[in-house]
């Protein structure tokens, strides 16, 4: 009996396709006709690494034939404002993927990533940190997803130089837009089966400012008897987040504090260069790498191309549930993920050695 | 080493049981305001129809999903569905149904087909496929039978010539042909299948099953990623029943579907367990998949014994198809945990529980 296990056992792990991979989905998704007709989704390709990683994307969306096709824009970080034609195209499509956009540090020029959420009123910032099978990070178990306010809070640009030497910056927190990330914070947490939802904040210090946001999650949590509902101050939390990660499920938070733990729950997960994230507002939607989409990259890994499309090639898939695709994200994402599973086709980021274009290659050969 | 390998192969057999629970990694990003509750019409129906679609309202109810059901009383026997129910769907725009009865012989129309012509509903859809667990004759047995619904000969014109001779007229028109090939491929395109077969008879009926082959030839010249191809109805039976991992996506006129969609369901574990839905270009019709005018015999409806997996799957089709894909697929993992492990199985399936005790078991296997 124990001889014949051990056949058995060879057998099972040779064959590539055991149960261990990825489940096919045998109920299917019954769409209305018409469902099947392409969509129009403007491309953004941005500064730095983003062409490159845009360029990724469109290689494996026309491998599968997804009925998506691109407008594509140029738009570049030192640019005062973002054109009238973008702004057009988004507007009418309503989904737009963007690689990173360069902000110059200093005076002078805002942040277009700013600007284009702004405008649209893209309120929520979307990232799912989650341990990616086959990439070994020093902490397990983590899945986080980290909901951030996108539109003020520390980040709302009013600035001013009182007397010269002395600048003020307002951080403006409102009830409207609290309640509103609140709001969705917690429908995201139904939708998606998830069992808890973490408000990250410093109202012991800033009494007013983040006690508002507080009050909103704790309102709107009222509504949601059937998610846990609990509060962690930012510097605990950030503690927390490297010492247990298996305590969160879904964090809500203001602007600053979110682009921080974004980033920090990126960086345990396996790095800015895997997480899938977007950006949505009532209308439109963006999608663009999770976490840190402002960095473009230095220019050595622009000339090397060496440029991780993982990040981004995730968010895409995002976007193809997005814009209701699910077969097509299923399929990207069982591919990307096979691809980091067997480890032959890193880049730098995630300690292998390998160009963009051959992690790109890897991911259409492992199209089903 | 053996004893060893006898342990690891217990503890990977034990995990690929509980990896049937396929958690979604990257997630669905909501835009805002999708979690509001949508209205759903229900209708109950005869027969074995109130039981299941009280099964069915009992587990959206555990499991908290965003729909709320308005309930209309509809028979069998009416002449017509009544107007405040074809209203609701109307706004509703999704339905989920039990059987109604359709009587034999001269006088009524069938609820059932009436429902369909005036909402347009052209397209029904059976997903047969093998559940693990539940053994049967045929294994990897996958197969989407896609159903023209609204012509052919089912159309309901009949007249009687003169006393003793009647006739039936059996319509395919170009424009419902075209539709339903449209349909069929364009499902199998987002649905990643590779293969979508004809069904007809074309060799005896040359222009009217003529016609429908050749709507569904244009209509596959543009999707050249799909194999298309043809099989007289008749083999096209006795291939199922010999052979059904030939078959993928299958595109029928009326009646051959019906017989087809039927037979494939029993070979893949019955009716009792098949979920599939009829959906138009508005509006969208869940009932049980195959066989959906089977209101189940008295026996059934006094001991309460009537399966509800296949109304079960189906309502889980139509929370996809209200886009809340993990309340849909919360729910089909439990359903088919319950199946799997083989404890509450109705008599169909081989057990001998009742409707109450297979639904108690769904909703403790919810997650």
């Amino acid at each position: 009996m124990a001889k014949r296990s051990v056949s058995i056992l060879n057998r099972l792990l040779a064959n590539p396709s055991s149960p261990f991979t990825a489940p096919t989905r045998s109920i299917t998704y019954m769409p209305r006709p018409g469902d099947g007709a392409p969509r129009t989704v403007t491309l953004i390709p941005g500064d730095g690494i983003g062409p490159l990683v845009t360029g990724a994307v469109e290689q494996v969306f026309e491998a599968m034939h997804a009925p998506v096709h691109f407008e594509r824009y140029e738009v570049r970080g030192n640019m005062r404002k973002v054109p009238e034609e973008v702004m057009e195209s988004v507007k009418r499509n309503k989904v737009c993927l963007k690689g990173g956009l360069a902000t110059p540090v200093g005076g002078g020029v805002s942040s277009l990533n700013m600007q284009l959420r702004k405008e649209l009123d893209i309120f929520a910032s979307l990232v799912n940190c989650i341990n990616v099978p086959g990439l070994v990070t020093r902490h397990e178990n983590v899945d986080i997803v980290v909901i951030r306010e996108n539109t003020e809070g520390e980040y709302a640009g009013l600035e001013h130089e009182v007397v010269p030497g002395v600048v003020e910056s307002l951080k403006v927190i409102t009830k409207f837009c609290s309640e509103r990330i609140a709001r969705y914070a917690f429908e995201y947490a139904y939708l998606n089966n998830r069992k808890k939802v973490t408000a990250v904040h410093k109202a012991n210090i800033m009494k007013l400012a983040d006690g508002l946001f507080l009050e909103s999650c704790r309102e709107v949590a009222k509504a949601y008897p059937g998610i846990t509902y609990n509060e962690i101050i930012v510097d605990n939390c950030c503690m927390q987040l490297v010492a247990k990660p298996e305590q969160f499920d879904v964090m809500v938070t203001p602007n600053l504090y979110g682009n921080l733990i974004a980033n920090t729950a990126a960086g345990i997960a396996g790095g800015t260069g895997v997480m899938p994230g977007g950006n949505v507002g009532a209308e439109h939607a963006i999608f663009e790498q999770g976490a840190s989409a402002g960095n473009v990259g230095n220019d050595k890994i622009v000339e090397q191309k060496k440029a991780n499309p993982v990040a981004l090639l995730l968010s895409s898939a995002m976007m193809l549930k997005h814009l209701q695709f699910p077969t097509f994200a299923d399929r990207l994402e069982v591919a990307v993920k096979q691809v980091i599973r067997e480890g032959k086709w890193r880049t730098k980021d995630l300690g292998g050695d390998c160009t963009t274009q051959e992690v790109v290659d890897a991911v259409i050969a492992a199209l089903d």
